[in-house]
């Protein structure tokens, strides 16, 4: 619409909840990119506040409530910040059982935003429910995928909502095997249908965007492991520093249009988290499996074109069902569903893989396990600043598209980071404006 | 649960108004319910499908920001019809609860009977204390919600033009506000 100062403006028109948690802004002029600002509303600021003065022990559950979609995510690097903290390790069957229940969560977050929220992007439609009607098998398949996801969680969780077992050096309780065992049809079943997936993601129409960014992840201290739940912090130019590093490598800033911080590497600038990261400098660590589906899908030597993460998203779904079957195949109950620990002042860090990238925790503990400062750092504000500059080079090379197509890529080009905008009251507003 | 009766109460306990579908699950299992089940959600709406599989009849209570009367309750058929944009979540992250029961309608998977209770809230910050207008609302809501699922001692489930619930102190029905928003919306409060 023309606005009194003849600049045009454009915006989504459903409601929000809350105003002016996330929204993103394009300004053009003529040809010209004059700016693209993402506001992104970061829950952890206030939980930071929030966890100051609690117990230690409280850390898990209460970092889990930033998000409704990663709370698994919240309470590995808590717990690992915290045992590190501690001085203590959690290792076998425990630490298995950890990776068993991030397997879960990558699995239903992944099928959610694949299925659901990606794919109708590249299909033309506006929604999954649109796309439902006439891609009805794909759905199902996502929704039963999701699900698989879900009951791991719930079976080692305890719920698959908010799980409740997950605690300081472990669980409060270990699932028996058979119960394990069980889910063993339905995650059989579900990583059939995640390999016919990752070919029919091959197969969608890719627009052309070529990027190179600095890649950031973790990578596994065990040979052949793709990361998940641990590692050291390694980048696709040179980084390779332990969790504790992370405060010397990256540096959080302040910039004047977003209340969210932008994370980047000291003197040096953006950088990609989440699964193109992860492909990109671990796929030797992939099951044959995965492996082999990602060579067929043509990505095998890696992937830089932030439009074809749906296709590395398939993959890491493919790989985390045969990665839980792995696990559950060599699963023994342990006697005790935690590690122990004596209480002491410390500062602990952790570090673990998000669905949507890396999720750093901070925490300086005193000599009564109580919490004295917390610093998380997730996912999404570390990606700030490379989903910006995707897209001002999007926009850019396209800015002839009339505002409405325009603003449909730009939506695509921010799903391809399956972005956490707000993760608990969900939003996302987008202004184009030409003057 | 094939067949069965179902309330679920959705909401964030941290963010402020949004606890209300909670507290109204919660306010309802303190009263005389007829052996409904009540689940409180707080996740990712996609998997009410999953929790409403096999339900005979449902009744979801939500927070919703529409611009009504901070309190205004509102009462929605939503197996007749779409829930209105107000609880829809647009976002790259998530489904919100409208696209979610619209993903069940394409798919065949609503319960027969599905009505949302949406409590009109205005505070939604992380850490914010739900307002008295919501809070107001709760037992009126959960009332009318056991009551739509034949629970609570055989009360009749509230029908068109009968007012579902009527907030201890909240404000009067708003006949425009519910033209706009449904129809034939049992009531307003």
């Amino acid at each position: 619409m023309s606005t009194a100062d003849g600049a045009r403006r454009i915006e989504t028109a459903a409601l929000a909840r809350v105003e002016g948690e996330g929204a993103m802004h394009v300004r053009i002029r003529g040809d010209e990119v004059l700016a693209v600002e993402l506001r992104i509303y970061e829950p952890p600021r206030f939980f930071e506040a929030l966890l100051r003065g609690r117990a230690l022990e409280e850390a898990p559950d209460i970092t889990a409530r930033i998000c409704g979609i990663c709370p698994i995510a919240y309470q590995t690097s808590a717990c690992q910040a915290m045992e590190d903290a501690l001085g203590i390790t959690v290792t076998g069957p425990l630490r298995d059982l950890r990776r068993l229940i991030y397997c879960g969560e990558w699995i239903e977050s992944h099928a959610l935003h694949l299925y659901l929220l990606h794919a109708p992007d590249f299909l033309g439609y506006e929604s999954g429910f649109a796309m439902a009607a006439d891609h009805r098998g794909i759905v199902e398949r996502g929704l039963r995928a999701k699900k698989a996801g879900n009951r791991l969680i719930e079976v080692i969780g305890g719920r698959a909502v908010h799980p409740v077992n997950v605690r300081v050096g472990g669980f409060y309780r270990a699932p028996e095997r058979r119960q394990l065992e069980a889910l063993r049809p339905e995650l059989e079943r579900c990583r059939d249908e995640a390999l016919a997936t990752v070919r029919w993601c091959a197969g969608l129409d890719f627009p052309d965007l070529e990027r190179d960014y600095e890649l950031v992840c973790l990578r596994s201290q065990r040979a052949g492991e793709y990361p998940i739940d641990d590692g050291r912090i390694v980048s696709s130019k040179g980084i390779d520093v332990a969790p504790a590093g992370f405060d010397a490598t990256f540096e959080e800033r302040q910039v004047p249009h977003s209340t969210a911080l932008h994370a980047r590497v000291r003197e040096r600038g953006s950088y990609l988290t989440g699964p193109m990261a992860r492909f990109d400098l671990n796929r030797e660590r992939l099951p044959p499996i995965a492996a082999d589906a990602a060579t067929e899908a043509g990505i095998g030597e890696g992937c830089s074109n932030p439009f074809r993460s749906i296709v590395v998203r398939a993959v890491e779904i493919l790989f985390a069902f045969d990665e839980a079957l792995r696990l559950i195949d060599r699963y023994e109950r342990p006697d005790r569903p935690f590690v122990a620990y004596r209480t002491r002042a410390g500062i602990g860090h952790g570090v673990s893989e998000a669905p949507r990238g890396m999720l750093y925790h901070r925490y300086e503990i005193d000599d009564a396990g109580e919490i004295v400062a917390a610093w998380i750092v997730p996912p999404t504000s570390q990606n700030q600043r490379s989903i910006e500059e995707d897209l001002a080079e999007f926009v850019a090379a396209n800015v002839r598209l009339p505002d409405d197509e325009l603003r449909r890529r730009c939506e695509q080009t921010i799903r391809n980071y399956d972005p956490c905008i707000s993760c608990s009251t969900h939003f996302l507003r987008l202004e184009v404006e030409r003057e | 649960m094939s067949g069965g009766r179902l309330l679920i109460g959705l909401g964030n306990e941290l963010r402020g108004d949004d606890v209300a579908g909670l507290l109204v699950a919660r306010a309802a299992r303190g009263r005389e319910h007829g052996g409904i089940e009540i689940v409180e959600a707080g996740g990712e709406p996609v998997d009410l499908l999953a929790a409403w599989e096999g339900a005979g009849a449902a009744v979801v209570a939500d927070a919703v920001a529409s611009g009504a009367e901070p309190g205004a309750v509102h009462r929605l058929d939503a197996a007749a019809r779409p829930l209105p944009a107000a609880f829809a979540a647009p976002s790259t992250h998530a489904l919100g609860l409208a696209e979610a029961v619209e993903l069940g309608r394409a798919l065949g998977r609503l319960p027969p009977r599905l009505t949302v209770f949406g409590i009109e809230g205005t505070a939604f910050a992380a850490g914010a204390e739900p307002t008295p207008a919501v809070l107001a609302a709760v037992a009126a809501v959960a009332a009318a919600a056991v009551a739509e699922l034949g629970g609570g001692g055989g009360r009749r489930p509230p029908g068109p033009g009968r007012p579902a619930a009527r907030p201890a102190g909240g404000a009067p029905a708003r006949a425009t506000l519910r033209s706009r928003v449904d129809p034939s919306a049992g009531g307003v409060g």
